[in-house]
């Protein structure tokens, strides 16, 4: 695969507007699927959460889950969508192994939800309204793994396996409308974006909303057109971004892209692209072209959707608040400065914070450790936060150190414990053995044997010079595998050295 | 006068993905021109007043209740495979990318 | 031969319930009958081992005091369209050959639970697709009447096997005329429920808005105890209606005992019995028409300006869900996998398959389907056909409003030769205009022995159509027709038919 050349980001932006589009697609948590009695499950063994429906054998037929449909109707609420009066099934017909019917139910021209706005907000405060243009109900297709040649990826693979467990899982898809005049805020505004559909759909109840397993996928748009020109661009479609991170880098990555062939004269094809986390690049799929056609029809096995006035008000009524006033109550509950605020917003923490709160953490104990530590380790390990560590652990973590019985240095070492699936931080500090040595009496035997390896050492603190007591806390420390509290044996040598 | 192509017979088999052969497609490139040309007369009556009919016997909001029923075991999944492992179906390679 | 096997199940049903005979002799019969004719008629792809078990656990039942519904131990063939968890279902298809399903259709499933012992599934055109049977990919079932010809089709099996007194009882499918076509042509009976009447869940489908199940039988009281059986509402199939119905034997039992056509409105389809139409079905036709009158009906002639588009939407339709429905058989999860040479991607692996595994008739029915979705066709050909399908449901709204029930000719001719209209599709596809309407409209359709058409000595059926939901009122009709019929003739029509079992 050739490198592609980039073009300076400013640079880019001087020459060419970007225009954006985003298709989401949220994976409902009901517990049956879309179409079938078969359990909506997550992780367990391969083609054992399937029915007849989901395998699409001879002589099934799918029935709609009331659930999923009752869900959809408040996203598309909380979206600011219209509610379809009547809404249908139709059939998106293309051959692909994992798609069992080599049909997918989806809704094509008559979306349960259209025409609506969500409202984003940037770094700086400000605010973008982002035009929806549907939201539609459709079902998830099953899971392939591709085996033999050396990437493990589907090129060069000798043959591929697959689960059916993920087939017929209730999708939502939000399509936006073109999102103009984004400019240099363009990679922002694409993970802001996404990180409040996920907040939405988590305040929702109605997804668990966790890009790395795939609850919540983007397939991001880009265009470029020259600055002046009013006719659209050709757009690419990149999909595979599994992270609010990659959202952002992949955004500015395809406006880099394009802009390098379209100012040398060259033209963009009209493709879908796929992002690497590896290499923070998108590669060429396929073509966009007349091959692709769905040939799409009203699904015939399925009745249409008219959702009563009376059910649509009682969802209406149970809407949570707006994200941007969610925002404004948060901010003010948990005290936060606006820089402190945004640290987390940004970070796409919201929900991961206040719940961590919500288990009986401070809210200063849960900004820190969420935008700190965890986005550290989550960074360098190119995954979302909340993949790492669940918000009730994180506030037990908080907890072990409020109570002293964990210092920060070896909280983090359980973080570590907790991330590498020892267990709840209780369980890490008992397996390690890592909780602070409180015991003052194990404290001054170590302080004594420190003390008489240094003689030179306790002469200087007796003679005033406290701040020699450095290197005995460093021998202590050591000592004690830095189970202690180093501010209280700093206390007990010099008490020791009589200087107390 | 539908006057239907070998291209195009050609491209609707690879739709619907069969490998047709050669003395396939033209046969059935003629067929389906006297086909279409008989049955295109639906376009005369079809005016944009009338109303398309999907289901012969209206039905609306029919739904089922979020709730587990019976599934198939992985050996039942998996009774009627042409080619497995222990516990998934078993493909050759795909030609194209990830979905 | 075993007197047994000339019975009508609710004979049988008598005889069984006062322990004149068991289920077992009854089954045995029938299996022995199957086993001396059905090389010759080829109605069975797949005789029951089981059927015999099945047989001696009702007997136990009906010995243990337990109560059983009227057609408990009597056998009933299965068309192959319908899966079964103990033999296979292919569906008359090389592509399905073998399968095994593990659930059984709504309809077989009720018809075990009412104590009906399946004797075996039938032959069929592939997947449904054909008017003679001749398409199935296991060879042609022969018509009884005379074995060089055609059964009808896509449930010739089902027909043959009846008409053959192989079974009783026989479930069919009918997209557009699979299980009244056959009838008319084997000289027996055969309904269409209303759509949604009766559970389309584990019926393999054909083209999903048109196909539903029904009984195949000689006599309407039959196919009315069956009927009762396999309706009602199926929650797992989403088109499934809620209704309460009536009984079905019951009406036909109320038609059978005289009175029924006084007063009935019987409206003549002027566009089905003109042009096209053999001599000696028309004849019949009339007749029967003569015969209603005589016995109280009043015949109204009314006309469906639209039904001459019917035959148009419906191979528009039809091969557009299928293409669709048929999609699924692309050897991954079950059925024939053929690699071609050196191995090949999944996508050329589908392919072959799809290509060695369909015959002609499917192959031509996908692509033609394919066509009339593809992008830039779609409004032009499904859309348009989906446009008279609500024309046509208007004609038959306009013609019920003044008449009761609507009848005409189920087919254009007796049975033809086998191989006559093979090549030539068009002239196959015109077998269903009689039939075709009622599946686009959705309403219930019978069709009903009326006699032999002078010329060639073959069967020749009326069908009766009702509106929507008003399934009873064919039943009623249908058994008092057929009271007069008998009356006239003195015996079924099937007591006309050949011996068969002679070679």
């Amino acid at each position: 695969m050739a490198k592609d050349r980039l073009m300076d980001f400013d640079k880019a932006l001087e020459l060419f507007e970007p225009v954006l589009g985003f298709e989401v697609h949220v994976e409902l948590n009901t517990k049956t699927k879309m179409f079938s009695a078969a359990p909506n499950g997550f992780g367990d063994a391969p083609n054992t959460n399937v029915s007849p429906v989901c395998l699409g054998l001879p002589g099934s037929l799918p029935v709609v889950n009331e659930q999923a449909v009752r869900y959809s109707i408040s996203l598309g609420l909380a979206l600011g969508c219209s509610i379809a009066p009547t809404s249908r099934f139709a059939r998106k017909n293309y051959f692909y192994p994992d798609l069992a019917k080599n049909y997918q139910i989806s809704q094509f021209d008559e979306p349960i939800a259209f025409e609506g706005q969500v409202d984003v907000e940037l770094a700086d405060g400000s605010i973008r309204t982002i035009p929806i243009e549907r939201a539609h109900m459709e079902e998830d297709a099953g899971k392939l793994t591709h085996v033999g040649g050396s990437t493990g990826r589907i090129q060069g693979a000798e043959y591929s396996l697959v689960d059916y467990n993920r087939a017929g899982v209730p999708l939502v898809e939000i399509v936006t409308k073109p999102i103009f005049g984004a400019e240099h805020d363009a990679p922002e505004l694409a993970k802001a974006y996404v990180s409040t559909i996920r907040d939405i759909v988590i305040a929702l109840g109605i997804s668990d909303a966790r890009m790395e397993r795939g609850n919540l996928r983007c397939d991001a748009n880009v265009s470029l057109r020259p600055r002046g020109q009013e006719k659209l661009g050709t757009r690419t479609e990149t999909k595979n971004v599994n992270s609010l991170r990659s959202v952002e880098r992949a955004v500015r990555y395809e406006i880099q892209r394009q802009a390098v062939i379209l100012s040398e004269g060259g033209s963009i094809t009209q493709e879908t692209r796929h992002w690497h986390e590896d290499t923070g690049s998108t590669s060429a799929g396929r073509p966009k072209s007349d091959a692709d056609d769905y040939r799409y029809f009203p699904e015939p096995d399925l009745l249409p959707v008219v959702p009563s006035a009376e059910l649509i008000e009682e969802l209406r009524a149970a809407l949570p608040e707006a994200p941007a006033i969610r925002r404004r109550r948060l901010k003010e509950s948990w005290g936060y400065t606006d820089l402190e605020f945004q640290d987390v917003a940004n970070g796409g923490l919201l929900v991961e914070v206040e719940q961590t709160i919500a288990a009986g953490a401070t809210p200063a104990a849960a900004r820190k450790w969420w935008t700190g530590e965890i986005s550290r380790l989550a960074n360098a390990a190119g995954v979302e936060a909340v993949s790492l560590i669940s918000p009730e652990n994180v506030a037990a973590l908080a907890r072990l150190v409020d109570d002293g019985t964990l210092t920060d240095k070896l909280a983090r070492q359980v973080l570590e414990g907790v991330i590498a699936g020892e267990g709840t931080p209780e369980e890490v500090v008992e397996g390690r053995g890592l909780a602070v040595v409180s015991d003052d009496g194990a404290l001054i035997a170590a302080i004594d044997d420190a003390l008489a390896a240094q003689p030179d050492v306790l002469a200087k603190i007796q003679d005033g010079k406290v701040q020699a007591a450095g290197a005995v806390i460093g021998a202590v420390m050591k000592a004690m595998r830095g189970q202690a509290d180093a501010a209280r044996v700093r206390e007990l040598i010099l008490e020791r050295a009589g200087q107390a | 006068m539908s006057e239907i192509s070998e291209e195009q017979v050609a491209h609707l088999a690879n739709l619907a993905r069969i490998a047709l052969t050669p003395e396939e497609i033209t046969s059935l490139t003629t067929e389906l021109d006297q086909i279409v040309d008989s049955i295109a007369k639906v376009q005369e009556v079809a005016t944009p007043d009338v109303p398309a009919t999907s289901h012969p016997v209206p039905l609306q909001n029919v739904f089922r209740d979020d709730v587990v029923g019976q599934t198939l075991t992985r050996e039942q999944a998996l009774a009627n495979a042409p080619e497995r492992t222990e516990d998934r179906f078993k493909v050759s390679a795909i030609l194209g990318e990830e979905q | 031969m075993s007197e047994l096997i000339r019975k009508s199940a609710s004979e049988l049903s008598e005889l069984l319930s006062s322990g004149e005979v068991s289920s077992v002799e009854v089954t045995r019969a029938h299996l022995d009958r199957i086993e001396a004719v059905d090389g010759e008629v080829a109605a069975f792809l797949h005789v029951s081992s089981d059927a015999l078990d099945n047989a001696r656990s009702i007997d136990e039942r009906r010995a243990a005091g337990d109560a059983l519904g009227p057609l408990a131990g009597i056998p009933l063939a299965v068309k192959d369209v319908l899966v079964t968890t103990d033999m296979p279902s292919t569906s008359g298809s090389r592509i399905l050959e073998g399968y095994m399903s593990p659930f059984d259709a709504t309809v077989v499933a009720k018809s075990r639970a009412a104590g009906l012992v399946p004797i075996g599934k039938t032959n069929m055109d592939e997947f449904a697709m054909g008017s003679s049977t001749e398409h199935s990919a296991y060879g042609p079932t022969h018509n009884p009447w005379d074995l060089d010809r055609i059964p009808g089709g896509s449930g010739g099996g089902s027909a043959a096997a009846v008409a053959a007194f192989e079974a009783p009882l026989a479930l069919g499918s009918d997209t557009g005329g699979s299980i009244r076509q056959p009838a008319h042509v084997t000289g027996t009976v055969g309904v269409k429920p209303t759509y949604g009447g009766v559970s389309r869940y584990g019926a393999i489908a054909l083209a999903s808005s048109l196909d539903q199940v029904g009984p195949v039988t000689r006599t309407v009281l039959d196919a009315g105890l069956l009927h009762d059986v396999i309706g009602g509402h199926d929650p797992l199939d989403s088109t499934s209606l809620r209704d309460e119905w009536p009984s079905m034997a019951a009406a036909a039992r109320e038609g059978a005992a005289g009175g029924a056509l006084t007063g009935l409105r019987v409206g003549v389809v002027s566009q089905l019995s003109g042009d096209g139409f053999q001599a000696g079905v028309r004849r019949r036709y009339e007749e029967a028409l003569a015969l209603l009158e005589r016995n109280g009906a009043e015949l109204v002639e009314v006309s469906a300006p639209h039904f001459e588009y019917a035959i148009a939407a419906y191979y528009l339709i039809l091969p557009a869900e299928a293409s669709s429905n048929l999609a699924k058989f692309d050897s991954v999860r079950f059925g024939m996998r053929v690699s071609p040479p050196g191995g090949g991607t999944v996508e050329q692996v589908m392919s072959a398959t799809r290509e060695a595994g369909f015959g002609p008739e499917v192959k031509r029915r996908i692509i033609l389907g394919t066509y009339a979705l593809s992008a830039g066709y779609y409004d032009a050909y499904y859309g348009s056909a989906q446009k008279v399908r609500t024309l046509i449901q208007r004609d038959f709204e306009q013609a019920f409003a003044s008449v009761d029930v609507l009848v005409s000719p189920s087919a254009p001719t007796t049975a033809f030769r086998l191989g006559e209209k093979l090549d030539d599709p068009l002239a196959m596809y015109l077998n269903d205009i009689a039939t075709i309407p009622a599946n686009l409209a959705g309403v219930p359709a019978m069709s009903v022995p009326i006699g032999l058409a002078p010329e060639d000595g073959l069967p020749v059926g009326l069908q009766i159509m009702a509106p929507v939901r008003e399934d009873a009122r064919l039943y009623r009709a249908g058994a008092a027709l057929e009271a007069l019929l008998l009356e006239q003739w003195g015996h079924g029509l099937l007591a006309e038919a050949p011996e068969l079992g002679g070679k």
